[in-house]
């Protein structure tokens, strides 16, 4: 990964070029290309901020392994489930058998492939999962940037607000909840996770936007006559942006955990359909008598929020390299 | 450092009355209080339903019924539950059940948090540091359910093998009707306990321990930490007397935060172990539409929660003198 191949001035590749660097076109047509004049006095192709990180975050390994496993984790349920032979409801006639050629992962004692099972159930907790960091992300950080920027009555007003979500557990929201709106829909139940999870997001955003709104940038945007609108979206926020992923990457661990809890108790994803959780509670009792069935769903979980965990990790070293003492 | 604590305490006032009302507006649509009397064949008489309700005040509009059940919930007064027990006594009771699980799990949690984090940052990209970290994000990824029966599974039933006789308990939080000497009772205690406990320590463990990490990094790497060097300093010196404590400021606040939380947050490991403390006293409250009990809980866990964030406020301001008391 050393520094892009150079010639003679003149022959800079674009400045889009990936960052390991084949001299693409750039060669023979560099002089024609419309590239600006300030970057052809400098031999090196500058980097943006995003390629930085990303060539960080690729120089962790594990986290990078990590990644690739997440991807294969969910490309397979939810791809796999189609192309598996049984389906999740499917009832085979081979009741509580262990693992073998023909069930990966065993039977349950009605006839359930578990293997399909998995498959489903990684796929709704996924689901949820993703959902639950999407909404938190976006609405934790509106309320976070607003606090943040704005000081004041505002910060005071939202962080309170924000207190007060956090003084009534999920688990009885979501208990309270499940008999009003019925329950055990994939999409409420993300609601409901995500409607406690923003709370972190919310505060890290506001701390980032409190340091951030005094530094001379922003005095000079707004110097220039940048609006409110404009300097929070346009200079705060992408530079806020580092802190937002890495926390939205935990939400996804955490939802991932949170949802399993949640169906472990009946209050989160129910019968028929099914999630690790659920499986995992179904399993419990044939922990000793058939391991599969509490072993394999208890594992996938562990698999998704540890390859999760570790590539937030990664980030939060790629966007932060401040704590790398060793390698620099 | 009084008017800070003062003023801190004045503005919990309005996120707890608030708190309440979220908490009463929740649990009113909720479910139907008398769901479980309507449904029952032969049907219950009118008379019985309608005292019922004039009992828990559902004839009444809701402004009216939050305000006789918050005048109550101050004085003391928590009602009665679906089996006619006094809501304040059981929660009492259920409180310290909990509390024993949580303190030790918490002072368990802490100590290993701590050293295994320092060492970690010490010793950083170290063999110790990667396999304290592995061990943290495992426990981080862990399922808090898969963990308990894993230990039941494990610890307490391949020891209690080994040794032929019974250590460690995996149902309950005591044995019932339990006599004998207080050294004999104490030991069927701690048999109980052991293992929630270390559920509970392991999953906290995880997180803080990351945490102790990533500030004891920032404190190394920080300018006082190289001057203290600089001059001349034994590194042990400066690890313990300069880096250490700094560094142990931040998580003194996780901690208090968190464990405000445990007391609700308890609910899968009782269930697991089958204790009977607070977190089942929830569940099994929402489950019997128990208006009394899932009122009373949620408000005494909300003032936990919020002592506990005051708590954390103002030891970070007391440890910290660079924290501005405004």
């Amino acid at each position: 990964m050393a520094e892009t191949p150079q010639g003679a001035p003149g022959e800079i590749p674009p400045r889009e070029s990936s960052p390991g660097g084949s001299p693409v076109s750039g060669t023979a047509i560099a002089p024609a290309e419309p590239t600006s004049p300030v970057e052809r006095e400098f031999t090196v192709a500058a980097r943006t901020q995003t390629q930085m990180v990303i060539r960080r975050f690729l120089a962790h390994r594990l986290a990078v392994a990590s990644l690739v496993v997440f991807v294969i984790i969910v490309a397979g349920s939810l791809g796999g489930a189609r192309l598996w032979k049984y389906n999740y409801a499917d009832i085979t006639k081979e009741f509580s058998t262990s693992p073998s050629l023909a069930h990966p992962m065993g039977t349950d004692d009605i006839g359930h492939d578990t293997l399909a099972q998995v498959l489903r159930g990684a796929q709704k907790s996924v689901q949820v999962a993703l959902l639950v960091a999407l909404l938190s992300t976006t609405f934790g950080s509106v309320v976070g940037a607003v606090a943040g920027y704005y000081r004041g009555v505002t910060d005071s007003i939202l962080m309170r607000f924000t207190d007060l979500v956090l003084t009534i557990p999920l688990l009885a929201i979501a208990g309270l909840l499940a008999g009003t709106l019925g329950g055990g829909d994939w999409f409420l139940v993300a609601v409901v996770i995500a409607s406690v999870s923003w709370t972190s997001i919310a505060r890290v955003v506001r701390g980032t936007f409190l340091s951030l709104r005094e530094k001379e940038f922003v005095d000079a945007a707004r110097a220039l006559g940048a609006s409110d609108r404009r300097i929070i979206f346009r200079h705060l926020l992408p530079n806020a942006a580092g802190s937002i992923i890495v926390n939205a990457t935990v939400t996804v661990a955490v939802a991932i955990l949170v949802e399993t809890a949640l169906s472990f108790l009946g209050l989160g994803i129910r019968p028929p359909d099914t999630s690790l959780g659920l499986l995992v509670s179904a399993g419990q009792q044939a922990a000793q008598t058939r391991p599969w069935l509490f072993y394999f769903p208890g594992l996938v979980i562990i698999m998704i929020a540890l390859t999760i965990n570790f590539i937030g990790d990664g980030l939060r070293d790629a966007f932060d390299p401040t704590q790398t003492r060793v390698r620099a | 450092m009084v008017s800070f604590i003062i003023r801190r305490l004045l503005i919990s006032i309005p996120v707890l009355v608030l708190s309440s009302v979220l908490v009463f507006l929740l649990v009113a649509n909720s479910g139907d209080p008398l769901g479980d009397l309507k449904g029952r064949n032969p049907p219950v008489p009118k008379q019985v339903l309608d005292l019922r309700r004039h009992e828990l005040n559902l004839d009444k509009p809701l402004p009216a019924r939050y305000w006789i059940w918050i005048t109550g919930f101050v004085r003391g007064d928590m009602g009665t539950a679906v089996n006619g027990r006094e809501v304040r006594t059981l929660l009492g009771e259920r409180l310290v059940v909990t509390m024993r699980m949580i303190i030790l799990a918490t002072l368990l949690a802490l100590v290993l948090a701590i050293l295994t984090g320092v060492i970690s940052a010490v010793r950083q990209y170290h063999i110790t540091d990667y396999t304290f970290t592995f061990a943290g994000f495992l426990f981080l990824s862990m399922p808090v359910f898969w963990l308990a029966a894993l230990l039941k599974e494990y610890v307490a039933i391949k020891f209690n093998q080994a040794f032929g006789h019974r250590v460690f308990y995996t149902v309950g939080a005591e044995t019932p009707n339990l006599t004998g000497s207080l050294v004999y009772r104490l030991g069927d205690y701690a048999g109980h306990l052991v293992l929630p406990m270390l559920t509970l320590a392991l999953i906290s463990y995880a997180a803080w321990s990351r945490y102790q990490r990533s500030t004891m990094l920032d404190v190394l790497s920080s300018d006082y930490i190289r001057l203290a060097r600089a001059k001349g300093l034994s590194r042990s010196r400066v690890m313990v007397r300069h880096a250490l404590r700094n560094a142990l400021i931040p998580i003194a606040t996780v901690v208090a935060i968190d464990t405000g939380t445990l007391f609700g947050g308890a609910v899968l490991t009782e269930r697991v172990f089958s204790w009977q403390g607070m977190g089942s006293l929830l569940v099994q409250g929402i489950s019997q539409v128990d208006v009394n009990v899932v009122l009373a809980w949620l408000m005494v866990s909300a003032i936990i929660i919020i002592l506990f964030n005051l708590a954390a406020d103002i030891l970070y301001a007391f440890l910290d003198p660079r924290i501005r008391y405004g």
